[in-house]
């Protein structure tokens, strides 16, 4: 059957911003589907509220909405642009909840939408626990035993039939935010609360444990003839009992006869068929009892999920793309495998590789978290490997995981030998809790001489994976017990390299330098080979160029033949050529230079709290552009749930870690003419020095340049010698020190400890006795490391300023001013662009300095800076970061400057005068970002922001005045304002004057405010009225009580400094808790209340990009 | 200690280098692939592989071990078995023993640690070569000299190597659990005669199944043989190397026809398409794996089948009395056909699977109905 005529504007909802469970796999999905439906002649409407995203970007659809994702919002969308379909099953859990949101609501109805894909009563039957398991039970495949409880006393009444441990499960959240295990009556009384709390219809499944079960799932496609297909099978290395996106994952299964597996692919065929998914892919996933093989399904996702994600990129077969094709009626059999060109898509990938994922946690940010992993989804982020051997794989991603470990031990961050080694207890407790560090925990536990069955035993890992993990361990001992790398023989080195140990891991065993062995390996002759991933393990022609690196041995060649090399060009006559004698080769599958430049583009691997998805935006904006100028494009990353490992973004696809041994690897074999290392983040920054020391043709900013903004000394000499100011600094090694440089610039100080990145441990300190505490622990965890101080600039304003410059001529690309006052990192507060309360001759002031220091530093291409604006209006120097920032796609489409395509034509040697970028965007709105937090995920973390980023990702509001865009903000980061009702305010004693405005205003507008003794006392004396409710330890009812029965609209609470676990931190946890919008800083609250105006004096209302910049140049 | 060194070398003159499992010795065979990430035991069980070395294309082979259930015929019948990296610890809780030592057993030599997709990447251009497989002569020149000497598959008949030695009766459904889905036992009302040409047991297991009481004669019975059974079907089943060279099973099944109701796989569907005139060829790698795409012309849907076969019928000259049921969506050759007149029909794919998947078992509650 063809594509429907019937249906010509189709609306697609993106998933929002990136948060722990739902990531950039959505972007890529949702990219994937805008393109496959407009290249089918369809008008795409597209709502998301995450500026970061490719699917964002104008071009990407026909009407394009940056609105926040709530239905009362789209069905606005909906109203104006009168889709005649919806697809739901691209966005995430976000998309398909929305889309149920607007049909309970009648909105689709109303407007006589249609859902393509899954309709509602779908979308209820696999997502609704009970209905699920009915249709199980229907269809004869066995589920565990459970019930579904709406209160406390069902709960329990389940739980005595059930027994502990049991899983808790609440309905319609995502991730499995608020489920967990309970092994006790305590665990279970805390989660059923939190679980009945948190989820949206107040329904928790409460299941029998199969924890310690093997885990698998299926990603299954089906098309509305009812062809069904099996794209990829993962099976989990970790067992059940571990959400899946927090275990280490392999495709295809590993341990599964064909049996077995067949009886898995039957059940999952059943499955889709009577849930009734009726077309598009949905996700499957079942437990396997390793002692008898029988079998359970877990759950379904009628939707295209994280894990479709990485069956896509694990198997070639784009997912999203067919399903987005299937939605609008085509059948599997009528579209084509672009991989291979001649076959369907209606077929089962078939691999010749295997595929390993390993999650990416950032607990290090969230010290009061318990990092314990059980069934809710704790990491923020992904790499994925791909390698011959399942041994190969794993120490691919384990050093794609970019955390310091260069594999599987033997590198910097091998404890084993080192006085830090963990005794037997520490080995043993780490392999009994799950947790982010097992994996390394395994290979000293085999090192310490456990057995595989008694590592079994505590994980309930299969002896297959430990086996194999075992062998690593033994090719590292046959390794150690060569006496150097002048003694290693070719075979000995090859051996490990199919291993998948890295140069690194090998100079670290012979302690020599890393670029020896690299040296003595090429001269050896030991070179990867790069293969490709072609859905077909070889089976039909591939013409995707997308590749991975393995080690092979070679072909010997010892009579007329045809070269390997032409194995892609059937149909060549064989040994037409003469035969030049006995020769042997490796093969490799990349293709020869086509004559066109080529330039490579680092991606920033796997997503972290800090570098995300806007590093990903930056990655493809510059493969797109420079595919269009005539260049031949190379992307290297190892994170598959992003647009630019798709295999079309592209020219050639690595599918790499982002190491500089695995990029010189493949410059030897691309040999590009240009390097891109600005617009991946920090990851290929990291790099640049060793790849150009080795020779890589590193374009646009020079190496040096990025050095002296990252080396604190050369980078106050330029702060001076362009006569600029900087806060105040010094480093000190002890407490006499430290205590002599604050007297000397002054408290508050900002201290930090000089050997971490990211605002790590990063404090302010307000006066001498905290300094020395500061300084007391920071000497006891590192001695010797120095710890830096800087004057903290109180009050000041913060500002962010991306531009673009080609070495000649600098182009602000946008100066956006923080919500937040210096103190709060830059990523988590919140901005405005233009600024709206700042001086013209400060922002003036503002751009010269920034073209000064672009000018001085020869910036060819990104580069932000970021200023604090003190009361008196100096302008200090923050920092200065020469590449794309994080703030690029949002200033791209606050501005409508696509900033991250014009660097990278600049970084090829165009002019600003050559793009005719002469004028600065002046956009006729505000566009307000907010930064989105993991809180709800980590119970009990004191939400308040501080120097250190937390926040995982970001909202955009736009709209003609700050105050409604600051409102729309606020509703996309899930925060929303409310018209009316209770706001309880509470202030620490510095705030306490400040306040007061604010709550006069509110009180103006009609709002009933609350308060706590100390602030009511403030506010009543400034002649507000307000009601005292009483604190925690005060009785009952107190506001937590308020929260939970509703009666609080919003708190705007600032704190005094004392932690998680006093009164304010309670209150805060609650907030997050009963999903009360919490403002933690004055001067968010100031902004709200301006918002909460806007929101009473008009409704909100919604406006595509293209309309906001029609009429400029794209 | 190290395994022996092993190697393989195509008539082509490549020659690759590995280390031996199972095994030792040297042996010849056309060099194939499975692109089936599993099932190994029962590719190499399957008797259609007799004459063949084959390479798996997953690269890890071995994982799950072996075991007594999940055998098509009584012996690994494989010629040679190529794989990338053999797993020396089996997990899975039916793993009865090793890989290496269950090839070991039934004398077949093994291959690991050679660059497969170079070699399935070849054989994809090239085509399907002779190959010799050795722990003994590792001389590269000698070898590819055996290789280029060595008898070619084309006109041999490989099926008087596994044809049954007497016929004998088949009573036993699906024993492992694992397969019970697919098709419900059903009482035994009827009586099929298999023919033998080198049967996967599946087959057998599935007529079972779906009620029918098997006995099985060998390939090289005369009609007059299988009409003194009784039967009410006919099955032919599938089996090793190229149809044509069978006159012999040609000409019974021309008297076969119009008698009984007919089903044929594999090579019994080729077999069946000689006997009516159709002609066949070689394929130029064959198609050998659980995911080829076959679009049912009457129900318009897909069934992804299990194959393993390097001849074909020929569709563009199909006689007149044969209709084409199924076609490959891959490379668009006949994948079944039916008698226009006749209760007889035929697949060349595996609607028993094993390897492989379970949409085409239909097909043999269709042959129960027509016996009905």
């Amino acid at each position: 059957m063809p594509k429907r005529t019937d249906l010509r504007k189709i609306l697609i909802i993106g998933s929002g911003p990136i948060v722990i469970g739902q990531a950039c796999e959505f972007d890529y999905s949702g990219t994937q589907a805008c393109k496959a439906l407009r290249e089918e002649g369809y008008t795409i409407v597209l709502v998301n509220s995450n500026p970061a995203t490719i699917m964002t970007d104008p071009e990407m659809a026909d009407r394009t909405y940056i609105e926040p994702l709530t239905w009362q919002v789209v069905a606005k969308v909906i109203e104006k642009e009168r889709p005649q379909a919806l697809l739901p099953t691209l966005g995430g859990q976000t998309g398909l909840n929305l889309a149920m949101d607007l049909a309970r609501h009648g909105v689709l109805e109303q407007y006589r939408v249609e859902l393509l894909g899954a309709n509602a009563e779908v979308i209820a039957k696999a997502e609704d626990r009970e209905q699920f398991k009915a249709a199980m039970l229907k269809i004869g495949i066995p589920v565990p035993r459970s019930g579904v409880a709406r209160s406390l006393s069902e709960a329990l009444a389940i739980r005595d039939e059930i027994g502990l441990p049991c899983v808790l499960r609440p309905s319609f959240t995502l991730g499995g935010t608020g489920g967990g295990i309970a092994y006790n009556r305590d665990e279970f009384a805390d989660l059923i609360g939190r679980g009945l709390e948190l989820s949206p219809v107040g329904e928790v499944l409460i299941e029998e444990s199969v924890i310690g079960w093997k885990e698998f799932e299926l990603e299954v496609m089906r098309d509305q003839a009812d062809n069904v297909v099996i794209v990829c099978s993962i099976e989990n290395l970790d067992p059940m009992g571990i959400h899946t996106g927090d275990s280490i994952t392999v495709a295809p299964a590993q341990t599964l006869t064909d049996k077995d597996y067949q009886r898995m692919r039957d059940a999952a065929i059943a499955i889709i068929r009577e849930i009734g998914v009726a077309t598009g892919g949905s996700n499957i996933q079942f437990a396997v009892n390793p002692a008898n093989g029988a079998m359970v399904a877990i759950e379904m996702n009628p939707r295209v999920s994280r894990s479709s994600a990485l069956a896509s990129k694990a198997t070639g077969f784009p997912i999203a793309k067919i399903a987005a094709k299937l939605a609008v009626g085509y059948r599997l059999d009528e579209l084509k495998n672009d991989i291979t060109r001649e076959t369907p898509a209606c077929f089962e990938p078939t691999i010749d590789y295997v595929v390993t994922k390993v999650p990416r946690f950032n607990f290090e940010k969230f010290p009061d978290a318990d990092p314990t992993l059980t069934t809710q989804m704790k990491s923020v982020g992904e790499t994925m490997a791909i390698g011959r051997t399942f041994k190969e794989s794993l120490q691919k991603a384990l050093r794609g995981l970019e955390t310091g470990h260069f594999g599987l031990g033997c590198d910097a961050k091998d404890l084993w030998g080192t006085p830090a080694q963990p005794d037997l207890t520490e080995i043993i407790n780490k392999l009994t809790t799950p947790n982010a560090e097992r994996i390394w925990y395994i290979r000293y536990a085999i090192k310490a001489g456990l057995s595989i069955d008694d590592i079994h035993q505590r994980t309930h890992i299969d002896p297959w994976f430990l086996h194999n993990i075992r062998e690593i361990v033994e090719k590292e001992e046959e390794l150690r017990a060569c006496p150097g790398l002048w003694a290693a023989s070719p075979e000995l080195i090859r051996s490990a390299k199919q291993c998948g140990f890295s140069d690194r891991q090998l100079a670290h065993i012979w302690n020599v330098a890393e670029t020896e062995v690299r040296r003595v390996r090429k001269a050896l002759g030991i070179e990867p080979v790069y293969k490709l991933v072609d859905t077909c393990a070889a089976e039909f022609e591939a013409f995707t160029p997308y590749y991975y690196s393995t080690y092979e041995g070679p072909v010997a060649c010892v009579g007329p033949t045809a070269s390997p090399r032409d194995g892609g060009a059937a149909g060549r006559p064989a040994g037409r050529e003469t035969f030049p004698g006995p020769y042997s080769m490796l093969e490799d599958e990349t293709r020869p230079a086509s004559g066109k430049d080529r330039i490579m583009i680092l991606g920033g691997g796997p997503n972290r709290i800090g570098q995300g998805i806007e590093f990903d935006y930056c990655c493809c904006q510059a493969a797109f552009v420079l595919k269009e100028a005539g260049y031949e494009t190379i992307m290297v990353n190892s994170n598959p749930e992003t647009v630019s490992t798709d295999y079309d973004t592209s020219d050639h696809l690595f599918f790499e870690p982002l190491t500089a041994e695995d990029v010189l690897n493949i410059c030897d074999r691309m040999k590009p003419k240009g390097l891109i290392v600005q617009f991946g983040g920090q990851t290929p920054l990291n790099l640049a020095k060793a790849l150009e020391a080795a020779g890589a043709p590193i374009i646009g900013t020079s190496v040096d340049s990025i050095d002296i903004a990252e080396d604190r000394e050369r980078f106050q000499a330029l702060v001076h010698k362009l006569g600029l100011k900087q806060p105040a600094n010094g480093t000190a090694l002890d407490v006499h020190q430290a205590v002599r440089i604050a007297r000397q610039i002054g408290y508050p100080v900002l201290v930090r400890p000089s050997y971490v990145l990211g605002g790590r441990g990063m404090e302010i300190v307000y006066d001498e006795s905290a300094l020395v505490r500061y300084m007391e622990r920071a000497i006891d965890l590192s001695p010797g490391k120095p710890v830096l101080i800087d004057k903290f600039l109180e009050s000041a304003q913060e500002v962010d300023v991306d531009c673009l410059a080609d070495g000649r001529r600098t182009l602000i690309g946008g100066v956006m001013q923080h919500i937040e006052e210096a103190g709060i990192h830059s990523g988590d507060s919140a901005c405005v662009v233009p600024p709206h309360s700042l001086a013209a001759e400060v922002v003036e002031e503002i751009k010269r300095q920034t073209r000064a220091l672009a000018a001085e530093l020869r910036v060819q291409g990104l580069m932000n800076v970021q200023f604090a604006i003190t009361r008196d209006g100096t302008v200090y120097v923050l920092e200065v970061n020469p590449r794309a920032s994080r703030t690029v796609p949002f200033v791209s489409k606050a501005t409508g400057l696509p900033l991250a395509r014009y660097a990278a034509l600049v970084m090829t040697g165009r002019t600003l005068d050559e793009l005719g970028l002469f004028q600065e965007p002046a956009p006729r709105h505000y566009s307000v970002k907010e930064s989105v937090f993991p809180f709800n995920k980590f119970p009990g973390v004191d939400i308040i922001l501080g120097p250190e980023m937390r926040s995982t990702g970001e909202v955009m509001g736009i709209d003609d005045t700050v105050a409604m865009a600051f409102a729309k903000s606020q509703l996309a980061a899930n925060s929303p304002l409310p018209l009316s009702g209770n706001i309880y305010i509470s202030v620490n004693d510095r705030d306490k004057r400040d306040v007061v405005p604010i709550a006069r205003s509110l009180a103006a507008l009609g709002y009933h405010l609350l308060s706590t003794r100390g602030t009511a006392q403030a506010l009543r004396q400034a002649g507000i009225t307000v009601e005292e409710v009483k604190k925690i330890q005060e009785g009952r009812p107190n506001l937590i009580d308020y929260m939970k029965n509703g009666q609080v609209a919003l708190v705007i609470n600032t704190p005094s400094g004392k932690g998680a676990r006093t009164d304010e931190g309670k209150i805060r946890a609650a907030a997050v808790q009963h999903r009360v919008t919490c403002i933690t800083t004055l001067a968010a609250a100031q902004a709200a209340v301006e918002a909460c105006r806007a929101l009473r004096e008009r409704e909100l209302s919604v406006t595509a990009l293209q309309e906001r910049f029609r009429g400029l140049p794209q | 200690m190290p395994p022996p060194l092993a190697k393989l070398a195509l008539e082509d003159g490549t020659v690759y280098t590995g280390r031996a499992f199972g095994a030792t010795g040297e042996t010849f065979g056309e060099v194939v692939f499975n692109t089936s990430m599993t099932g190994y035991q029962e590719v190499l069980t399957d008797p259609s592989y007799r004459g063949q070395i084959v390479t798996m294309t997953y690269p890890l082979i071995g994982n799950y071990g072996v075991n007594h259930e999940d055998v098509e015929s009584r012996r690994p019948q494989v010629q040679g078995f190529i794989v990338r990296e053999l797993s020396r610890v089996p997990s899975n809780f039916r793993a009865e023993g090793r890989l290496a030592d269950y090839l070991a057993e039934h004398g077949i030599i093994g291959l690991e640690g050679i660059d497969t997709r170079a070699l399935v990447r070849r054989l994809r251009v090239r085509g399907a070569m002779t190959g010799v497989l050795s722990t003994e002569d590792l001389d590269d020149l000698s070898l590819v000299h055996k290789a280029r000497t060595a008898p070619g598959i084309v006109g041999r008949d490989l099926v008087r190597e596994v044809v049954p030695e007497r016929p004998f009766e088949w009573r036993e459904g699906f024993v492992s659990p694992f397969a019970s889905g697919v098709l419900p036992a059903r009482p035994l009302r009827h009586h099929v005669v298999a023919l033998d040409f080198g049967m996967k047991w599946n087959i057998l297991r599935c007529l079972v199944q779906v009620g029918c009481r098997v006995t099985v004669l060998p390939g090289t019975a005369t009609a007059r043989e299988v009409l003194a059974r009784e039967p009410d079907g006919i099955f032919l089943s599938n089996g090793p190397g190229d149809p044509a060279p069978l006159t012999y099973a040609h000409d019974t099944i021309r008297q076969l026809v119009g008698q009984k109701p007919i089903f044929g796989i594999c090579l019994g569907h080729q077999l069946l398409g000689l006997a009516l005139g159709a002609e066949t060829f070689k394929l130029k790698f064959g198609h050998r794996g659980a995911n080829q795409p076959v679009l049912h012309y009457r129900t318009q849907r897909v069934e992804i089948t299990t194959q393993n076969h390097g001849f074909a019928v020929r569709l563009d000259n199909l006689p007149s009395d044969l209709v084409p049921t199924h076609i490959n969506l891959n490379d668009h050759t006949l994948e079944g056909m039916r008698h226009r007149r006749w209760p007889v029909f035929s697949v060349q794919y595996h609607p028993e699977a094993s390897a492989g998947p379970h949409d085409s078992s239909y097909l043999f509650e269709e042959f129960r109905a027509m016996m009905e």
